[in-house]
């Protein structure tokens, strides 16, 4: 008897595993992403909960790497494998595989949920495709922010420079007191970083789009340019003799411990002074160095939806949609990542100092600048990338010589 | 007429035998046709793809157009390109060379029968058993002015000691050969060790009753027989060289500027991160068509000449 009951219970349960299984697998969703640090990782346990909650079942496969996880991306839709979803950066990475209708077109979700009335412009034009929605932003990543660390400024006297003739003149007087006025992961990735936020700060957004977007060769000839390239190369004495190769991190960390006073570094960059137990406005603080107020460049992550004609599929991707853009969700997991909102309607007031700050000033469109991947197609980038290393590294190059490289660039490359 | 049914069954033989023959070598030719298989598709088949890549004008994905040589024409343009082919002669030549000289003392050291040899061995030939990142990374540490070698010997007190090889242009690439010496060194020590033992202790003998000094038995008598053993490290030094990356990447990441980057580099970036298929397989074609170049003498002299010679 008692046997049997068991023996029934142990069945029904059987069943009951059985059963929300096949539930599951029509809520399958494979997601492959790059978020592997552990800010990143726990930003994305955000989406992989409210998923879950909502009844489906989350497959993580994160792959460490920008590169690599889109390459693999890449690879498996074009090999007819896709998974559910799967990431990239705001901008052109994924262009290709909208001309080669691989990836399903979002504009019925994107037309209910109001994107374009939600989200700042420039996103939403990323995203789109002659007319058409093709990924969901989750997030805005400041990239241009110039964090410091307060106590060395207040020790230096010097106040947080607001353009940057003002920031070489606070370099020097940093350095006078045995500080390294410039922390820089002298890598190409933040070599190039730098020189776009001089280029939107001291050169203004039209000269940025000018010479990042249409690779305008007048632009790259004009007397502003030539400012920006000189201003950029006295900077090059800011930085410490570590510098070349250092990671960002380990840059960070010298604005951190007080050994550099300034990092100029995208909004990421605030997990590790979270890690380090410091608060932005207190131990360190953030702005935008430039002409009235600065402007900020913003990029970001996006998901796409490779095409599928599976209708459990659809579904599945329908419902992540709906969780990637829900207000809740998108707090917790911007508070986590470090970047803000994508919907400009979520209420920040519960974000620390910086993301408020970055949310005020992307009130104002005049203040958006797209990111240099919004622009620009990922092989320029690069010829700008290889350039401008070549500039910052070798101090006997002149701007002028630099010049010619940048105009070489925007002929020659695709 | 007498001899033609005799000559007819001596050719019906012969036929069986060469049929035999066949029947004899079908398993082993079955045996390998995985592996024929293997290098004519993967290997010659990715081989052509990549090169015929390399006149289109690929971008994220293979597109099959007709651009001729336009991608070559960019690449010679390329700076980064120019430096990378340039870096790796100068990273060639010394750490081939390096490896098999520092490598050759090693092994003549412990072959003078030194005590604790089998420490000495495992000393020299550790560094080789760590990959290329690790290698890369603990250099970069290492030779870092601010936090390694240069630091030190200041915090010592010679305030005056600079070595910033790693951040200056012109010697960083030298930073990377160091590295690779330190990786390498090893391997060609065990390989010329394993020579040097097998060498005959008679021909030790037959030297010193001649009277003639080790140093000379060393260049003159030993060096000539370790010739296998010297190309099989070349070899092995030299499949390094062309595919230097690991090492680059996380010791400079091609830096400071574009000083130490290296044409596998150039191509990996161009595939896998700028969208730029097509100069990225022009790139490899060029590295391809370089190896060939290299090789193709040593290949004529080590298998087709001797086969024309009669045994």
């Amino acid at each position: 008897m008692s046997l049997k009951t068991r023996v029934s219970a142990y069945t029904l349960s059987i069943a009951l595993v059985w059963s929300s299984g096949a539930f599951a697998q029509q809520m399958k969703a494979e997601v492959l992403h790059w978020w592997t640090s552990a800010g990143e990782s726990a930003a994305v346990r955000v989406f992989a909960d409210q998923f879950t909650k909502s009844g489906g079942t989350w497959v993580d496969n994160a792959i460490a790497g920008g590169v690599n996880a889109r390459a693999a991306g890449v690879n498996r839709i074009v090999g007819g494998n896709p998974p559910t979803m799967t990431q990239f950066n705001t901008g052109k990475q994924f262009d290709e595989l909208v001309d080669a209708d691989l990836l399903r077109d979002l504009d019925a979700q994107a037309k209910a949920g109001k994107w374009s009335e939600i989200m700042p412009k420039l996103i939403v034009d990323a995203v789109t495709r002659e007319g058409k929605v093709y990924a969901v932003p989750v997030n805005i990543h400041g990239q241009n922010w110039m964090f410091y660390n307060t106590k060395v400024f207040a020790d230096a006297g010097v106040e947080p420079p607001k353009t940057f003739p003002e920031l070489l003149q606070a370099g020097e007087k940093l350095k006078a007191k045995g500080i390294i006025p410039l922390a820089l992961g002298g890598q190409p990735t933040w070599e190039r970083n730098l020189f776009n936020a001089v280029l939107v700060g001291h050169g203004g957004p039209d000269l940025f789009r000018k010479i990042n977007g249409a690779r305008d060769q007048s632009a790259a000839k004009s007397p502003q340019f030539k400012e920006v390239v000189e201003i950029y190369g006295k900077m090059r004495g800011l930085v410490d003799q570590g510098s070349p190769g250092r990671n960002w991190n380990d840059a960070a960390s010298l604005v951190i411990t007080g050994k550099a006073g300034m990092h100029f570094n995208g909004d990421w960059a605030k997990g590790e002074f979270i890690a380090a137990g410091q608060t932005a406005g207190k131990e360190y603080g953030c702005a935008l160095v430039g002409a009235s107020g600065g402007k900020l460049i913003i990029g970001g992550d996006v998901f796409v939806f490779p095409a599928t004609k599976d209708k459990g599929q659809l579904a599945t991707q329908d419902k992540l949609v709906e969780v990637l853009l829900d207000p809740t969700t998108q707090l917790e997991f911007n508070k986590k990542k470090g970047s803000i909102p994508v919907r400009m309607d979520v209420d920040v007031s519960s974000m620390d100092a910086c993301a408020q700050k970055s949310s005020a000033v992307l009130k104002d469109s005049a203040n958006q600048v797209e990111a240099q991947e919004l622009i620009s197609t990922p092989n320029f980038t690069g010829a700008m990338q290889d350039a401008i290393t070549q500039y910052w590294n070798n101090p006997n190059m002149t701007a002028d010589t630099f010049i010619e490289k940048v105009s070489a660039a925007m002929r020659d490359a695709s | 007429m007498a001899t033609l049914p005799i000559r007819a069954s001596s050719i019906g033989a012969a036929d069986t035998g060469a049929r035999r023959r066949i029947r004899a070598r079908l398993p082993a030719a079955f045996a390998l046709l995985p592996t024929a298989l293997i290098v004519l598709v993967v290997y010659i088949g990715c081989m052509i793809w990549t090169v015929r890549l390399s006149f289109t004008s690929s971008t994220l994905l293979p597109k099959f157009d007709w651009v001729g040589m336009a991608q070559y024409n960019r690449l010679f343009l390329n700076d980064r390109f120019l430096t990378s082919a340039e870096n790796i002669v100068i990273f060639g030549v010394l750490f081939i060379s390096g490896c098999l000289i520092i490598g050759f003392l090693m092994a003549v050291f412990i072959d003078q029968n030194v005590r604790g040899e089998g420490l000495f061995r495992t000393v020299f030939l550790y560094p080789y058993s760590m990959s290329f990142v690790v290698t890369g990374v603990a250099w970069q540490w290492f030779l870092n002015p601010g936090l390694g070698l240069q630091k030190l010997v200041r915090d010592m007190g010679f305030e005056s000691f600079t070595f910033d090889w790693l951040v200056n242009q012109k010697m960083a690439i030298y930073t990377i050969v160091i590295a690779g010496l330190w990786h390498g060194a090893g391997l060609t020590m065990a390989i010329l060790l394993a020579g040097l033992r097998g060498v005959d202790a008679d021909l030790w003998k037959a030297a010193k009753v001649d009277g003639i000094p080790t140093w000379r038995v060393y260049t003159s008598v030993i060096l000539p027989l370790l010739r296998p053993m010297v190309i099989t490290a070349t070899v092995l030094l030299a499949t390094g060289v062309v595919k230097l990356y690991d090492l680059v990447v996380a010791m400079t990441l091609g830096g400071p500027g574009i000083a130490t980057e290296v044409p596998a580099k150039f191509v990996m970036d161009h595939l896998f991160e700028r969208n730029n298929i097509a100069l990225g397989t022009a790139a490899a074609t060029i590295m391809l068509i370089t190896v060939v170049i290299v090789l193709a003498p040593w290949v004529y002299a080590r298998y087709v000449r001797p086969q024309g010679r009669p045994a």
